[in-house]
């Protein structure tokens, strides 16, 4: 009784705490600009099945991509005997499933496959950052938190998995044993093959073993959920909504600011009328900070995990330039936590004199040659070319802030209708030469 | 040119529309190597008896590198400008051999009010061919190792990456791909107004980066598909002197020469 009311006790913290984290971030991403994303349904289901849970990007990359289809997949149908064990928790029932029967067999057996194959895996990814030391791992926005995020995540799901199959090693032997309410069910695969060294254990310690890993796993479950929101692996959950929200539009294709068209349409136009809502305080153009990018840049945002696949296809990154495109997300991500923060502390409307600007530098920005690898190397579909195409609009168009080459090829452009210094009458002259 | 070019408004002074506009765009009118590329279309146009009008002198730049270069104000003012051009002409069909005009008049211009079908030149010569329209001779680049490297506008950014290649297998040449081509094909440098400013410090050129790996192959040519591209790897070519065995050569070249036109 009194461990059930600490299990209840226990969830309800946790639940509650991790609920708070989700508003947080919900609340941050909607300090984004309106996006109207509501359109083609169909085709934003499909993408989120293909891209999130078919992982269709993430086999363009074989060896990791199988080995996150298992901690995926793990992930995903573990959670069924994570309901067992909180619905054994709360009411002080054992294995409540087992009345399936050889279903229940079934399923045991192909958690405990899951497990070990999540298990694999994960060893396997800390050996790659952390031996191997993968030149993506280590690259210079990859400082200590980032790579330590990701140990913590590994070695987290290394533990819950082995006290997950330690449990299953210590309860069958229990059964064999006949121990108290240790009656016959599941089948184990795999901790069958750790009896072993616990076969010699007393039925007492079994029990104690049984316990301790029991309350480990779920307690370490519990923890994780709540450790989650705070670290890149948020995208367990972002990566859904953020595939169907994805940019449905040919990569090529870049937004068309609505605020320049009417007013280029009343430059070219001297007698039409300027709509009413120009009444209002007019929105910056382009982005200096994350209040002017859209919701889903900021939803992006929160969805990088930051594998660093975009940077080690960039072409700037690669030839050594500072750009980096995960660098573009994480440093969206920790202004906008600062700036959710400061509006925790000082109110809504508050607005502290830092920016995104704080962060990215122009250096960075316009070494970009927006040649989307980094949008299609993405396995959620981030976009981090927008966010750096929103920030050029900015310079520019607020701040006149230009590489004085590309200042000058806007005047030539403006002056004789092309990026070089050419006549507009001799642009017709290609058809004279017969070469 | 062998025969007159006509423009947009000879056709309209005769009352007359052509089957297709051919949209230059300024590398095409004024940098002299893309210029050839310019021409070698027309040649391919006027063979196969397409019925083609320029814009000529009323041509202007889509805005393209102003809009990637963060100049929305620019971009758009040119590109209603252009549309004014564009529509008074009642313009319905445009080829283009720059995959920056035509993915900025494809895929930017329709909510400006400026609606055309757009093609990549690569796009309109596959279907030449395939309508029997135009027949290709492969032999002066027969068994040649050709490698094509996928211009970022064209390839990523529109989805567009058979059509070159059917081009060039009617070549009956040994097409040779880089590992980093198609989807995961990589830049040459230039896209993103990096063509019109001196690149950001670093290990490296990218058109070096991309030349080196096209060169690995040991091509006869680097075949491309953008006068950009053209222009990028042409100088990593010159980087590492190798201009005298592998030329650089955009689609319609190839074409053009192996036809003998």
């Amino acid at each position: 009784m009194f461990s059930q009311i600490i299990f209840i006790l226990l969830l309800i913290a946790s639940v509650f705490l991790f609920s708070k984290n989700v508003r947080r971030i919900s609340r941050n991403i909607k300090l984004g600009r309106d996006l109207d994303r509501s359109d083609k349904s169909a085709q934003r289901w499909k993408t989120m099945f293909m891209v999130a849970m078919g992982q269709s990007k993430m086999v363009a990359r074989p060896i990791a991509g199988i080995l996150h289809i298992f901690v995926y997949i793990g992930f995903v149908i573990i959670n069924i005997e994570v309901l067992e064990i909180i619905i054994d928790g709360i009411t002080g029932t054992h294995r409540v499933f087992s009345f399936l029967g050889p279903l229940y067999d079934f399923l045991i057996g192909s958690f405990e496959i899951l497990a070990l194959l999540v298990l694999v895996a994960c060893v396997i990814f800390l050996i790659r950052r952390n031996i191997l030391k993968l030149k993506r791992f280590w690259s210079k926005e990859m400082t200590s938190w980032p790579r330590t995020d990701a140990n913590l995540i590994l070695i987290t799901e290394i533990l819950l998995m082995s006290a997950f199959l330690t449990m299953d090693a210590a309860d069958q032997i229990l059964q064999s044993r006949d121990f108290s309410h240790f009656t016959q069910a599941g089948a184990f695969p795999v901790s069958s093959l750790m009896t072993g060294f616990l076969s010699s254990v007393s039925s007492e310690g079994l029990f104690m073993i049984e316990r301790l890993c029991w309350w480990f796993h779920i307690i370490g479950i519990l923890a994780f959920l709540n450790y989650v929101p705070y670290s890149k692996h948020f995208h367990i959950f972002l990566a859904f909504p953020n595939t169907y929200y994805s940019n449905l539009k040919e990569k090529g294709s870049f937004t068309n600011m609505a605020s320049v068209t009417r007013e280029v349409k009343l430059m070219l136009d001297p007698s039409a009328v300027p709509p009413a809502e120009s009444a209002a305080a007019p929105e910056r153009f382009g982005a200096k900070d994350v209040f002017d990018l859209n919701w889903k840049q900021l939803m992006d945002a929160y969805s990088c995990t930051e594998c660093g696949r975009c940077t080690s296809v960039c072409p700037a990154n690669q030839t050594g330039k500072v750009l980096s495109p995960r660098k573009i997300m994480m440093d969206t991500r920790d202004r906008l936590e600062e700036a959710g923060k400061a509006i925790d502390k000082n109110g809504a409307d508050f607005r502290d004199d830092k920016s995104l600007l704080s962060y990215i530098s122009e250096e960075e920005l316009w070494a970009c040659t927006s040649c989307n690898a980094c949008t299609e190397a993405c396995p959620v579909n981030i976009d981090p070319l927008s966010i750096i195409m929103d920030m050029r609009r900015y310079l520019v168009m607020e701040e006149s802030k230009v590489p004085a080459e590309l200042g000058g090829m806007f005047n030539k452009i403006e002056n004789n209708g092309a990026p070089w210094q050419f006549a507009q009458a001799d642009r017709f002259n290609w058809a004279k030469d017969n070469s | 040119m062998e025969f007159k070019i006509e423009t947009m408004a000879d056709y309209a002074a005769r009352g007359e529309k052509p089957e297709v506009l051919f949209w230059v765009g300024c590398a095409g009118s004024f940098d002299e190597r893309a210029q050839k590329i310019t021409r070698a279309v027309a040649k391919i146009l006027h063979h196969a008896g397409v019925h083609f009008a320029v814009l000529g002198t009323e041509e202007s730049c889509t805005g393209d590198p102003a809009k990637r270069a963060g100049n929305e104000f620019l971009f758009q003012m040119q590109a209603m400008t252009n549309i004014q051009v564009l529509n008074g002409y009642e313009v319905t069909r445009i080829v283009t051999a720059c995959p920056h005009c035509f993915n900025t008049l494809k895929n930017e211009y329709p909510e400006l009010g400026g609606n055309y079908n757009v093609f990549h030149h690569s796009e309109l010569l596959q279907s030449l061919i395939n309508e029997g329209r135009l027949q290709v001779k492969g032999g002066s680049y027969a068994g040649k190792k050709i490698t094509f490297h996928d211009p970022c506008y064209l390839g990523r950014g529109n989805s567009v990456y058979e059509a070159p290649r059917e081009v060039i297998e009617k070549l009956d040449a040994a097409l040779s791909e880089m590992k980093r081509s198609r989807a995961k094909g990589f830049c040459c440098g230039a896209g993103g107004a990096q063509m019109f400013k001196e690149p950001e410090q670093g290990s490296k050129d990218v058109n070096i980066e991309r030349t080196e790996e096209a060169l690995a192959l040991k091509p006869d040519v680097i075949a491309v598909g953008c006068p950009f591209c053209m222009t990028m790897m042409t100088d990593g070519v010159k980087h590492f002197n190798k201009e005298a065995e592998v030329k650089v050569m955009d689609i319609a070249e190839l074409i053009a020469a192996a036809n003998d036109l």
